[in-house]
């Protein structure tokens, strides 16, 4: 298998350089004698992507920040806006609503505390991505990239990750460093027969 | 009960009025014909359908879609998220369409398959937009696999079917397009390592995907057992990676971009990541710990589906059946106990035994009667052994998350009925 996808790229590269129509043993990983199809590297369907038309889908947003549209957020602004349009499924300062707070409490009475964006998101960026793509759950899609910016800026605050006065945009989002960032390890597993 | 036409020309006109207004339940809607000659449609019990002897009269005609026999009362079990698939109620390896479990985070979406367009862009030589009938034109791929959302393991109680305890596994035989297709065709570059798929939904449902899962054996589905897609399963176009957790089998596909790096998205960050033991507490509740993160693979498990709790047995021969399945391959061996994990025997596998897929088990057992334990345990073909649960809880600390599947044990009293044993 590891050979395989290895070689795919590679014959894909020779193909470019050579001709359009190349041989492609697409049965070469499970078969015992090589069956050789004949299949062109570009069949030709499809029709090409206009900007435009990326630009309308293309709404992630990485860590790095590519993604992020013009726009900024203020704590405050974001504040009354969470209390119209999330603090019903969220909670009053997005602490223990119906769904799920957002907002880290140090509550004793619990006996683990409840992963939130202050003790568990490892990225900002993923903050605005999420919000701007799914909430709120009964209207998605119907923020502005302001109020989504507001938004992540008061989320941000309530978790004291950021203070009052920080301003959220394309430039400081992706600076802004999450406590849960050093929490997270890739997966290790492997088979075998070591249970992890 | 659904209410489900189906046509009844042949026998409705010997069917009296008063018996179709009589306090039978009602089992079907048949089309029927009024004392006037009309043809409506009316509910109708099953023993009304029942002639005394099959043979003394002529059965429906023949027609458009085949239904279920109204004696079959096999069902998914619905919450708000997810819908599980009754897995004590199948046989083989294939889980009908409409049974299979369904999990999506923002309900199933009406899509127009006219409308629906699939783009790949970012690292790619050309920008491609295709239409459903655009990916049916490549050259088609076909395989049996099963998909499973990495959060299918419940527990707490003896009262639990295997559909209760892990319901959110299904197998079906999918068709599409091989992803290294569309990569072909749109030209990705070398410098892509993962890439984003994003979902139709309310939801817009994304993860990133290691771009080499692409070129190895990823799917851009249309068919599932035959026919299109169910639209809880993402039609018209998913994405289907044989033998990772499901949620990465992104539905209702419409967008694919080449990146040099993840996206981290909410679900692959705040969830679908488990803690694991790491250089903190393993206990939970003294602190976080670390958590895995991209845990696609399934690991292997196994599950008896009988007997199993509802259904009650009988002393003597009894042939205890089920599955098992891994997402790193095949199922090499399974092993049952009946008695409690004391000994174990070898199950016979049944044919095919397929990469990724469920499989089938069974091993014929004399039961005497006594109260005991039956239990079942998989090997897959990279030598892991599937787990207990305290197992599990040493490697991972006390909590319950993802990518949990423990051994399953039943209980079988003196009295026959069978019972679920949580591991305490
Ligand atoms: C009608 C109820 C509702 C409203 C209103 C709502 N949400 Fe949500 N929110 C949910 C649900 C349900 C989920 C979980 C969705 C899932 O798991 O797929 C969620 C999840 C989230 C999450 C992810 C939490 C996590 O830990 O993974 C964030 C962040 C969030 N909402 C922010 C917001 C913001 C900001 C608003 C206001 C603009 C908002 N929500 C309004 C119901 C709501």
């Amino acid at each position: 298998m590891n050979l395989y996808s290895l070689w795919l790229p590679g014959a894909f590269l020779l193909v470019m350089l050579t001709s359009r129509f190349q041989t492609i043993g697409e049965d070469r990983r499970t078969s015992p004698i090589a069956k050789v199809d004949t299949l062109p590297t570009h069949f030709g369907f499809g029709r090409p992507a206009t900007a435009a038309e990326i630009a309308r889908l293309d709404i992630d947003v990485r860590p790095d920040g590519k993604g992020l549209p013009a726009g900024e957020g203020q704590v405050l602004t974001g504040k009354q806006i969470f209390a119209a349009k999330c603090a019903a499924c969220h909670g009053t300062g997005g602490v223990d609503g119906p769904n799920g707070s957002l907002v880290t409490t140090t509550n004793p009475g619990r006996k683990r505390p409840e992963k939130t964006i202050g003790n568990y998101w490892p990225y900002a960026t993923t903050v605005f991505d999420y919000i701007r793509r799914a909430m709120p759950f009964s209207q998605p899609g119907s923020l502005t990239n302001d109020e989504v910016y507001h938004l992540t800026a008061y989320l941000l605050q309530a978790n004291g990750i950021i203070d009052e006065k920080t301003v959220i945009n394309a430039q400081t989002l992706p600076r802004v460093v999450m406590p849960a960032q050093k929490l997270f390890v890739p997966d290790d597993r492997k088979g075998g027969s070591e249970i992890k | 009960m659904t209410k489900k036409r189906i046509q009844l020309e042949q026998i409705t006109g010997r069917l009296s009025r008063r018996a179709m207004l009589g306090g039978a339940a009602t089992a079907v809607v048949a089309l029927v014909q009024t004392a006037s000659g009309k043809t409506i449609q009316q509910g109708v019990s099953i023993s009304e359908l029942l002639p005394d002897d099959p043979t003394k009269q002529i059965g429906t005609l023949a027609g458009e879609v085949g239904t279920r026999s109204a004696f079959e009362k096999v069902v998914k079990k619905p919450s708000d998220i997810s819908s599980r698939s009754p897995l004590q109620d199948f046989y083989g390896i294939i889980t009908p369409s409409d049974l299979h479990f369904e999990r999506h985070h923002a309900g199933v979406p009406a899509i127009d398959p006219a409308k629906h367009e699939l783009l790949i862009h970012g690292l790619v030589d050309k920008p491609l937009v295709f239409t459903v009938e655009d990916l049916k034109r490549f050259p088609s791929v076909s395989r049996i696999a099963f998909l499973e959302c990495s959060g299918n393991f419940r527990s707490g109680k003896e009262t639990m079917s295997p559909q209760d305890i892990c319901g959110l596994t299904s197998q079906s035989e999918w068709t599409g397009v091989k992803l290294s297709t569309l990569f072909r065709e749109a030209g990705v570059k070398s410098n892509a390592t993962w890439f984003l798929a994003e979902g139709s939904d309310a939801a817009v449902m994304t993860r990133s995907i290691p771009v080499k899962k692409g070129w190895d054996d990823a799917i851009v589905a249309y068919a599932q057992n035959g026919e299109a897609l169910r639209p809880e399963q993402g039609y018209p176009v998913r994405l289907f990676l044989p033998g990772w957790e499901g949620n990465t089998s992104v539905k209702w596909l419409r967008r694919i971009e080449l990146s040099d790096q993840p996206f981290m998205t909410r679900e692959e960050t705040s969830k679908y990541t488990e803690p694991i033991k790491g250089a903190e507490p393993v206990r939970r509740s003294d602190g976080p710990g670390k958590y895995r993160q991209f845990s696609f693979d399934i690991d292997a498990r196994s599950i008896i589906t009988f007997p199993a709790y509802p259904k009650t047995v009988e002393k003597g021969w009894i042939e205890i059946r089920g599955i098992a399945w891994s997402g790193r391959g095949k199922v090499a061996r399974v092993e049952v106990s009946t008695d409690a994990g004391k000994s174990w025997q070898l199950a016979t596998l049944q044919e095919p035994i397929l990469d990724k897929a469920h499989t089938a088990f069974r091993y014929v057992w004399n039961w005497n009667g006594v109260e005991t334990e039956i239990l079942s345990r998989v090997t897959d073909e990279t030598g892991y052994l599937q787990p207990t649960l305290n197992q599990l809880f040493a490697a991972r600390g006390d909590t319950i998350s993802y990518h949990f599947n423990p051994i399953t044990a039943w209980r079988i009293k003196s009295d026959g009925s069978v019972l679920f044993k949580p591991e305490p």
